[in-house]
């Protein structure tokens, strides 16, 4: 058997046969259902990390499967693959524990993990993907089968976001489908690598190149949630807790991100796309986005639309990185990939045990809610503190690299960015620790029900408390070769220095 | 082997007779599944050696053209056969569930759920069938909803002598006759190589279709049925007219012969003309396609499915052959480009008109229209264009392929769905999704399929055509192409979300049991489309076994 061939078709393989096989069960299967979830995601966590451990020890892995005449599905895995694929596969099974105790009450739980699943294979696709065309066929299943998601209450303001939802991401599509196809048809579809596929091309057809990237950033900018095209992105709040984590952390966004970040890097090569003036714009769009997201934050009082609005602004750190010509920069942007994903998870894993727990969605109906359920709050603020940027947790790094990146690009108007969105940051989030924890707890709140030893389901505690666990370990042994850093870094040779 | 291509028509042919004279539902019933199993194994057969050999070309009884009646397989052809067959069969396995045995039949045949459902289905099912095609003319909602209501309690109380609806006696006895015998005249255009016989061909098609659509009793559908008539029958002496010319110009009718002595000139022009309109009356093209969402609305949902996916095409189909096989030399870019303004026109037009119905099977046979107008798209992507003709004629046909596929599946999930709830209008199909999920996913996967989303074969023809709209710098047609997916993701999901949705007030709606031969026969088809859409190349290669563009598919 050619493991390195199988490998990485296992690993996409493994969320679509868990996802199929609970299809199938009826929805009083309880322990069955529960068993497969947790068995596929550990079956992929452990693949995972053999993959990690193949790539380390210089072992090429590449599956290549015929599509149409002259093009094929590719599948590789690079230090970026190594970057999602890792960040998806640890947050899934925490993700999946969580949605375990948060649902299997509720009706429609085959339909609900079925498409769980499937959206975890979609994400591992898009992850694995090594060229334009794989890649989009993975983020286009991934629009599909997150509607379901979306909707899954199955209510009147449900559908309506779930039409919004698609509305955008489908227009997106159909942009990003212009692009890769325009794109196929000048340069062929050719694998990614960091000296990019377009180079012989840039003095010939400039302006093609131009509107290409222009079609490709705003087709992948909409799940990126760049604004103006972030619209869909509050709306999208109505869906369960778990989906809002994946979408906001892992699945959707990061699809959109990831994408930008192939398209700069590995298409166009960052020496062509900088040689072609469209990294600029994208930085600015980029900067804008930061700070109108944190703007807007600050004036929720819902605390998952509050949450949405902050992933609005802090994705954009990883456009921002991306498109500063700067190694620094990109480590920053690369390593935020998967320090926002761990950390907004934790906050809405939180978010949804408190409203699970005591019903409390709204910003203002926080004050003391610490005293009565201090472990949630407390992975609730250690990842806002990351968030912020505050040292040691996770999101220093980012921003630090950033800052770096930027003076080493020489754009300084980045410090400002970071810094003005760092502010935002302290003013949306501190507020909600400061009064969570220093607020008056209402009556009711001040005896745990009898017979419980926790102050909520563990099932929904648990996954909360080690994704802020990991985001003060990423932080604190970001030296570590294995950690989100040092695989960022190593990403960052591939590209810098091939 | 070199006999399989005859036996592929004459078999379905002997089925039919078989199951007219045998009369009796379960006996045609399984003449229908037994014809219809050797069918798609003497297709295959039929497939398999034209990718051994290449083209197959064979005259009946030893009488070469221009006398004898001549068979020719290429991969078109073959490709097409291969269809036909699956889908058939799929729809014999459909039609099972759908038309239930007559009381005094053995309980034993029947499914487990066809077991516990009423009587009262068929005619439910009739009514609510009827009251699709009503609904552009129906102004009284209310008038709507109570029809069924009453056919229902009156074939309650006449529940001891059966009468026909669209699954009584009467309609299961007709029913695998006309299914086998437009099966056989199917293959039976597919394999003809001569302007004659394949009128012949296409004329038996067409009865068989709409006596088919008149299976569904009652006045809506009779009046449906008989629209199309006179609809294909126009058709019909149109394309003869043309037909006629070619004969006296050129004093050949068949492919080959055509093709060398067709000059360009008034004669060509005209019967070329003569020969398009009356096939794209058949087409349902756009302006032509009056007749169309009513006949496909009003029909029982195994003939729906045939109609919209395999007869639609079928006439498609000779347009392409006169194109590009008789006419290469006749054919102009300005005339390609009037064919592909229609098509853009049917693909918006029939889109939007998909968009705005209230009724299921009239949403899904609008979309056909729609779809339609993609396959048209080949006409000026080839015809008029300097490049990228290879990838869009392969996109074109595996788009027809695929939609084929998908439309079938999508019209029995439907069927299944309307079976259940009792009503077509799409507001009552909350919370079906519970009830019926597989016919939910199998409808879905459609969807995408039409939509044109990966990982579905309709993504690869849908790529394809994109591909050669761009590389022939035909950039209004490839604008069109992606707005057309939007729209028809509008309608599509527009149906999904109101399946998922929870219903509104706290009644729980009372669903019936559907069998599983008819729940599962459409998955089995939404998934070959999905299938379609993971693995291109060797269907792609088929294709274009002896096309004018051998070359296949990629710049």
């Amino acid at each position: 058997m050619n493991w390195s061939f199988w490998m990485p078709l296992l690993v996409i393989g493994t969320s679509l046969v868990t996802g199929i096989l609970i299809f199938l069960l009826r929805e009083e299967q309880f322990a069955l259902r529960t068993t497969l979830n947790l068995a596929g995601a550990g079956t992929k966590l452990l693949l995972v990390a053999v993959i990690v451990w193949m790539r380390f020890h210089g072992h090429e892995l590449e599956a290549r499967l015929p599509f149409v005449p002259g093009l094929e599905l590719t599948f590789r895995v690079d230090f970026l693959s190594l970057l999602f694929i890792a960040l998806s596969s640890v947050l899934w099974l925490l993700t999946t524990v969580y949605a375990i105790g948060y649902l299997e009450r509720s009706p429609h739980r085959s339909r609900f993990f079925g498409f769980f699943s499937l959206c975890v294979m979609a994400t591992m696709g898009i992850a694995l993907a090594g060229n334009l065309l794989t890649f989009f066929v993975f983020y286009e299943t991934l629009t599909v089968v997150t509607y379901p998601l979306v909707v899954h209450r199955g209510s009147r303001e449900a559908l309506a976001a779930g039409r919004t939802y698609l509305l955008y991401t489908l227009g997106g599509g159909v942009l990003l489908l212009l692009g890769v196809a325009w794109l196929h048809l000048l340069a062929g579809t050719g694998d990614f690598t960091p000296e990019g596929v377009v180079a012989h091309l840039v003095e010939t057809h400039r302006l093609q190149l131009v509107i290409v990237f222009a079609l490709l950033v705003a087709g992948l900018g909409v799940k990126a949630a760049l604004v103006p095209l972030h619209g869909w992105l509050p709306e999208a709040m109505i869906a369960p807790a778990p989906v809002s984590a994946l979408l906001h952390a892992v699945a959707v966004v990061k699809a959109g991100a990831f994408g930008i970040v192939r398209v700069v890097y590995d298409v166009y090569g960052i020496e062509v796309a900088s040689t072609l003036g469209v990294l600029t714009p994208l930085a600015a769009v980029a900067s804008v986005t930061i700070v109108y997201g944190s703007l807007r934050a600050l004036r929720q009082d819902d605390l998952k639309k509050r949450l949405a609005y902050s992933t609005v602004s802090q994705l954009s750190y990883i456009a921002l990185g991306i498109a500063l010509v700067s190694p620094l920069a990109a480590t920053g942007g690369l390593v935020h990939l998967m320090h926002q994903g761990i950390m907004k998870i934790t906050l809405f894993l939180c978010a949804g045990l408190l409203a699970e727990t005591l019903g409390v969605r709204a910003v203002s109906e926080l004050g003391g809610v610490a005293r009565r359920m201090p472990v949630t709050m407390a992975a609730f603020t250690l990842a806002a503190f990351g968030m912020i940027g505050i040292p040691p947790v996770a999101g220093f790094f980012s921003k630090w690299y950033l800052g770096l990146g930027a003076v080493e690009s020489g754009s300084l108007w980045v410090l400002a960015v970071l810094a003005t969105s760092s502010l935002l940051n302290a003013a949306y989030f501190l507020p909600i620790v400061g009064s969570a924890w220093f607020g008056r707890p209402r009556p009711e709140w001040s005896s745990r029900p009898a017979g419980r030893t926790l102050e909520a389901d563990w099932m929904l505690l648990l996954p909360a408390a080690v994704t802020a666990l990991l985001a003060l370990g990423a932080g604190l042994f970001a030296g570590l070769p294995f950690g989100p850093l040092g695989l960022a870094r190593q990403a960052v040779l591939g590209i810098y220095t091939p | 082997m070199t006999g399989a291509a005859p036996w592929a028509v004459a078999v379905p042919l002997a089925g039919a007779a078989a199951a007219f004279l045998l009369g009796r539902p379960r006996a045609a019933r399984a003449a229908g599944l037994v014809s219809g199993s050797a069918t798609l194994a003497l297709s295959a057969a039929v497939a398999r050696q034209v990718w051994m050999e290449g083209p197959v070309r064979l005259s009946l009884a030893g009488w070469d053209a221009p006398l004898g009646i001549e068979l020719h397989a290429d991969g078109l052809s073959a490709a097409m056969l291969l269809v036909t067959s699956l889908l058939g069969l799929a729809i014999a396995v459909y039609a099972t569930g759908y038309f239930p045995h007559p009381a005094g039949g053995a309980a034993g045949a029947r499914g487990a759920d066809a077991a516990s459902a009423p009587r009262a289905v068929a005619a439910r099912r009739a009514a609510s069938e009827a009251d699709a095609a009503s609904g552009p003319e129906r102004r009284v909602d209310d008038e709507a909803d109570a029809a069924p209501a009453h056919e229902e309690r009156t074939d309650d109380e006449a529940n001891a002598t059966p009468r026909g609806g669209a699954g009584g006696p009467r309609a299961t006895a007709g029913f695998w006759p006309l299914l086998l015998f437009a099966w056989a005249s199917l293959n039976a255009l597919f394999l003809s190589a001569d302007v004659f016989n394949l009128y012949v061909a296409l004329e038996l098609m067409t009865l068989a279709a709409v006596a088919l659509v008149a299976l569904a009793e009652g006045p809506v559908a009779l009046g449906a049925a008989i629209r199309y008539l006179l609809a294909a029958f126009l058709g019909s002496l149109v394309y003869l007219l043309g037909v006629a010319i070619l004969y006296g110009a050129f004093h050949t009718l068949a492919f080959e012969g055509l093709a060398e002595s067709v000059l360009p000139g008034v004669p060509a022009w005209s019967a070329l003309a003569l020969i398009t309109t009356g096939l794209a009356l058949k087409t349902a093209l756009f302006p032509l396609h009056f007749w169309l969402p009513r006949a496909h609305a009003s029909a029982p949902a195994p003939v729906s499915a045939l109609l919209s996916s395999l007869v639609v095409t079928a006439s498609f189909y000779l347009i392409l052959r006169f194109w590009m096989y008789v006419f290469p030399a006749v054919v102009t870019p300005a005339a390609a480009h009037v064919a592909g303004a229609l098509g853009a026109a049917a693909i918006l037009w029939g889109s939007v008109q998909a968009i705005r119905q209230q009724h299921l099977k009239l949403m899904i046979a609008y979309s056909t229209v729609a779809q339609v107008g993609y396959l048209v798209l080949i006409l000026p992507l080839t015809v008029a264009a300097v490049a990228g003709s290879a990838m869009a004629w392969s996109g074109g046909l595996y788009h027809a392929v695929s939609h084929a596929f998908a439309k079938a599946a999508m019209f029995m999930a439907a069927g299944s769905v309307i079976h259940s709830v009792g009503s077509d209008r799409i507001v009552g199909l909350s919370g079906i999704a519970t009830y019926l999920p597989v016919s939910t996913y199998a409808f879905g996967i459609a969807g995408l399929t039409l939509i044109g989303l990966p990982p579905t074969g309709g993504f690869v023809g849908k790529w394809l055509l994109l591909s050669g709209a761009i590389e022939s710098g035909q950039w209004w047609l490839a604008i069109v192409i992606l707005v057309g997916g939007v729209l028809t993701a509008g309608y599509v999901f527009l149906v999904l979300g109101q399946e998922l949705s929870q219903s509104q007030d706290d009644v729980t709606p009372e669903f019936r049991p559907v069998p599983r031969a008819m729940e599962y026969a459409a998955m089995a088809l939404a998934l070959a489309s999905l299938l379609l859409g993971l693995r291109a190349t060797e269907l792609l290669e088929l294709l274009s076994t002896g096309s004018p563009f051998a070359a296949g598919g990629g710049p």
